[in-house]
């Protein structure tokens, strides 16, 4: 009787393939991920069940804390630069180079023009742990719509975002919504978080 | 790597018989890595997008004489408290209509029971008025906004807080 050669399967398999795709899918989600930008404060967002999602670019994102504090960012680095120099000669105050990249690389701040100039020339760990006072917002000294304005003036797509606290008092936001009114844009959006709609009303 | 070696030590030692080294190496770690890799970035980049509302505020209009007021009976009025309370009434709030004042909270049995009750929701020109209070909390807004989007009411503004409304309140609470 001939012997019935069993043959015998590696079962180990080729994962070379397998890894090249990995790696590519990798880079690819690395690539196309924008890091997270840094919030300068923690701001807990009320929960609603809108579904529309915060466009990319182009935001004007104004920051309420629960202290009444009002922080203003805007994404891209180069508008940053031009508003940066819109508003130093606006307000009578002169920005070097260096400190034009640093603003151009934060990604929202709450300090009056005049102080900005310190606020620039710190480090970045003292910059993150300063007590910033907010964006005033006063009728007589009303540097957030300067801000807004010159923003919208660069930049005519721009969308702005109100990202509030829970426990801001309305007023602090009421504010707000009246220096936008003011400049005639009434329609912005509120940053919310995520919530299920209920099933029956 | 391995194989040079391999040649330098057999042409020192002589005889040794010359291992032979497998050339695969296990992969399994290696796309044990690169697959969390890939669900974290998938994760991430889906989910860091942030959430928003989007609200139309009424333009504001420089001359008061041309903008149509609302009729009373078709107007729906909510006033935001402070700590977490609602009140609304029908109508406009003018003292001669003498409008009840109800109290309710943010449940599901509260305000929204009374946004889809058979009184606003067969008036189509039903504009209901949002009128926040100072004290009141901005979740409060994103609340009561967020509950006329749930019961699908179309007509509805955000409007300042007027002194009646404010005496209408204090002597809901007084009672």
């Amino acid at each position: 009787m001939p012997r019935v050669k069993v043959k015998r399967n590696n079962p180990s398999l080729d994962m070379t393939p397998m890894v090249d795709l990995f790696f590519l899918l990798v880079t690819f989600f690395m690539l196309t991920a924008t890091a997270r930008e840094e919030e300068v404060v923690i701001v807990d967002t009320p929960s609603s069940v809108s579904e529309i999602k915060l466009p990319d670019a182009n935001v004007i994102t104004l920051t309420v804390d629960k202290n009444d504090r009002v922080f203003f960012g805007v994404d891209g680095q180069q508008t940053k630069k031009a508003l940066l120099d819109k508003m130093a000669s606006k307000y009578g105050v002169s920005f070097d180079e260096k400190e034009s990249k640093t603003f151009s690389l934060l990604s929202n701040f709450g300090v009056p023009v005049n102080q900005l100039k310190s606020y620039l020339a710190m480090d970045g760990t003292e910059r993150k742990n300063v007590n910033q006072p907010g964006i005033p917002l006063d009728s007589t000294n009303n540097q957030l719509r300067d801000w807004i304005l010159e923003t919208r003036k660069l930049n005519q797509k721009v969308v702005i975002a109100i990202k509030g606290d829970v426990d801001v008092s309305y007023s602090t936001v009421q504010k707000v919504i009246e220096t936008l009114q003011d400049q005639k844009v009434n329609r912005f959006n509120l940053v919310t978080d995520m919530e299920a709609r209920p099933k029956s009303l | 790597m391995a194989e040079i070696q391999e040649k330098a030590s057999s042409g020192k030692g002589g005889k040794k018989r010359a291992k032979k080294h497998s050339t695969k190496i296990d992969m399994t770690p290696m796309v044990d890595l690169a697959a969390l890799l890939i669900t974290f970035f998938m994760l991430t980049t889906t989910f860091s997008k942030p959430q928003t509302m989007e609200i139309n505020m009424p333009v504001k209009d420089d001359k008061p004489e041309n903008q149509i007021p609302v009729k009373a009976s078709n107007a729906m009025t909510i006033i935001l408290g402070e700590d977490d309370k609602v009140f609304y009434y029908f109508g406009l709030g003018a003292p001669e209509e003498n409008p009840e004042v109800i109290e309710t909270d943010y449940s599901a049995a509260g305000i929204r029971k009374a946004l889809v009750s058979p009184r606003v929701k067969s008036n189509p020109k039903m504009t209901v008025m949002i009128k926040p209070l100072e004290t009141s909390r901005y979740k409060n807004m994103v609340d009561i906004l967020d509950e006329l989007r749930i019961t699908d009411t179309k007509k509805f503004a955000l409007v300042d807080i007027t002194d009646t409304d404010k005496q209408l309140v204090k002597t809901k609470l007084g009672q």
